[in-house]
């Protein structure tokens, strides 16, 4: 079977719809399919399921939460990365807060999907932002899969969490297909996954990244071994994974497409370098500082972690385990 | 000891009662701050116990409720055990809350009550959620949103009228106009009519006297019953008025934004003699002095329980258990 992203989360909505008659949807054209993932649902699961809403975030964002609050494990479709600024309060102030402030009386298993987040071509400054970074500092799961198996799996789990989870689908991973032979299955929250191992260098590449990264360890192969370690989950972020792959590397780069001040690339590289095996400094990748993506394609790509800064970040950071080539030149450029 | 449930608001009596359990309830709550045994003040509720007690008489044990800031009110109402919201209030393990909530998010989901809630007007679209989700289940239970003036000129709250008038769906808005967000006089924050603003979106409107406490359950009661048999939202607002500052700190502070005579005048609508004026000869004293048995008990259990053990400052954070990494590295 030839899966896309966009069917993978389709398929992972309707199972989750078919499976438990809990699980609802609320969104903004998700009746007629406008984003993908929804398409269809409207026609098998009825009204009563697939909830048309009107353009108001805050109030259905919070409806959402008081339907989890009260039994339902209601889904939220959001057209654009840029609308969870606008519920911040209802996500992080209200349905991550809950549990605690409630003394563990309340769960709020509400599940916030992003279907193209991060750049769109030519979609400028208010439609092309990528807060997962912000979402994991709140302490709310955030998960950003690569592929449609994982997009899959990931958002039937997410469904399933008793709390609140934010779910990124990168546009930048939507076009990409998989051949799929085996069964779809849900995917633990908080597991990273290895696309490629190598022994000299880990590659941390969040969601879309995770096909650049591969691109880029299959050109420096085999000279430089890269192992590619795809987190899936940000928040819980699996340590214990990232620990085991820099025991076998000892070298780290992160490639990451948050702005760089407090960015999770930030917090990789930090806990990295508190708790685990660096034979070198690690490097990351990320947007620069504050970024407003402007509108013209070139400037666009201009401030998005790229192939070339990973390749030149990855050949740095491997440089003193090269031998010394003759006349001191770089024996892989 | 009391001759009838302490939480049935069925009758006369028990409603005074109820006025003035918490009318003591937070007499006790002032004092213990006053003394600091309670960090971080309260907002009294002192005036506006028509209001809670009204509403919630009109309501089923099913139904739901979401409250506020000045939230006291309505979760005693609603049938918490006084008890435990004074431990919660102290922050004691014995709280509603396990003592992670406080006076601003006391909850008990096991009678229906989603939460005092910090932010103003956010309690409205979850009450709104909490309506829909009982009418997918098939189940007749009615939401009610307590808030104030203030909270009229919350977005959020005017998209939720919207959705709830949309969908038709079983919630009650209740406005406690008490005057003033704050310090800032509704008259100068609230444009048009709190009423007018519900009934643009075509939801049944009417104003209460919030200070007397029958006239709010006849209102009530209507909007709960039309609610119920799927005539949609209704919307009460009910004039009142707290007799203290917003916030307990405000005491220390000599703000002078509502005059001595303006709050003298409220004072004499009391809403607790008229209900008392109600019951026959001699009750009223006798369920005083069973209140104020009650309140005994429930201060000393309050002060008598444990404080949580710090090791415990992160449980619950999560649903499933899941424990976040420590602040600093081990």
């Amino acid at each position: 079977m030839r899966l896309s992203y966009t069917k993978a989360l389709n398929r992972a909505l309707t199972d989750a719809l078919a499976e438990d008659p809990a699980v609802c949807v609320f969104g903004e054209d998700i009746g007629a399919g406008l984003a993908g993932p929804t398409l269809n649902l409207l026609d098998r699961f009825g009204p009563g399921r697939i909830v048309d809403t009107p353009l108001s975030e805050q109030a259905f964002t919070s409806m959402a939460i008081g339907a989890a609050l009260t039994g339902r494990r209601p889904v939220i479709e959001f057209q654009i990365p840029s609308l969870l600024f606008l519920v911040f309060e209802q996500l992080v102030n209200q349905a991550h807060k809950f549990s605690l402030m409630t003394g563990g009386q309340a769960a709020v298993p509400l599940t916030c999907l992003v279907p193209g987040s991060g750049s769109r071509d030519g979609w400028a400054g208010q439609h092309s932002d990528h807060p997962y970074g912000l979402f994991a500092h709140a302490g709310v799961k955030t998960v950003v899969p690569a592929t449609p198996t994982d997009a899959y799996g990931l958002l039937r789990s997410a469904i399933a969490d008793p709390d609140p989870v934010v779910v990124f689908a990168p546009a930048a991973a939507l076009p990409v297909r998989e051949t799929v032979t085996w069964e779809l299955a849900p995917v633990p929250l908080g597991s990273a996954r290895i696309h490629r191992a190598g022994t000299d260098v880990t590659v941390v590449a969040v969601g879309h990244l995770v096909h650049d990264a591969l691109a880029v360890a299959a050109e420096l192969a085999p000279e430089v071994s890269v192992e590619v370690f795809d987190p899936r989950t940000l928040h819980p972020f699996d340590w214990t994974a990232l620990a085991a792959s820099l025991e076998r590397t000892g070298r780290l780069v992160v490639i990451d497409d948050s702005n760089r001040s407090c960015g999770i690339g930030a917090e990789v590289l930090a806990t990295a370098a508190e708790e685990m095996r660096l034979l070198v400094p690690p490097r990351r990748i990320t947007r620069p500082d504050g970024t407003v993506l402007p509108f013209a394609p070139a400037l666009d790509r201009a401030l998005q972690p790229g192939r070339d800064q990973l390749r030149d970040a990855v050949l740095d950071v491997v440089k003193h385990r090269l031998p010394v080539p003759p006349h001191g030149e770089d024996r892989i450029r | 000891m009391t001759d009838h449930d302490p939480r049935d608001l069925g009758s006369p009596a028990g409603r005074y009662r109820m006025l003035r359990l918490i009318r003591g309830f937070e007499e006790l709550a002032l004092g213990l701050v006053r003394s600091g045994e309670i960090t971080g003040g309260v907002h009294p509720y002192i005036g506006q116990e028509a209001v809670a007690v009204g509403v919630c008489a009109a309501l089923r044990p099913r139904d739901r409720i979401t409250s506020t800031h000045r939230g006291h009110g309505h979760v005693l109402a609603k049938g918490a055990d006084p008890s435990r919201l004074l431990a919660e209030l102290l922050g004691r393990s014995t709280g509603l809350n396990r003592g992670r909530g406080g006076s601003m998010h006391a909850a008990d989901f096991s009678l229906g009550i989603l939460g005092a809630n910090g932010m103003v007007g956010a309690g409205g679209a979850i009450a709104v959620g909490a309506a829909w989700s009982a009418r997918q289940a098939g189940e007749d239970r009615v939401a009610v949103a307590f808030f104030g003036d203030g909270a009229l000129n919350q977005g959020v709250l005017l998209e939720s009228f919207n959705l709830a008038a949309m969908w038709r769906l079983p919630v009650l808005f209740v406005c406690e106009n008490n005057g003033y967000a704050t310090t800032l006089p509704a008259a100068t924050a609230v444009a048009g009519s709190a009423t007018g603003r519900a009934a643009a979106f075509g939801i049944p409107a009417a104003e209460v006297d919030g200070m007397d406490t029958e006239a709010v359950r006849t209102a009530a009661a209507e909007a709960v019953e039309r609610a119920s048999t799927g005539g949609g939202p209704g919307f009460l607002e009910c004039r009142t008025y707290r007799f203290e500052g917003h916030h307990t700190m405000e005491r220390l502070m000599k703000l002078r934004y509502r005059t001595p005579e303006e709050v003298a005048d409220w004072r004499g609508l009391d809403p607790l003699p008229r209900a008392a004026a109600l019951l026959p000869p001699g009750l009223a004293e006798r369920l005083d002095a069973s209140v104020e048995q009650q309140l005994r008990a429930a201060r000393e259990f309050a002060l008598a329980s444990e404080h949580p053990s710090p090791a415990g400052a992160s449980d619950h954070l999560y649903a499933d258990g899941l424990r976040p990494r420590a602040g600093s590295a081990a």
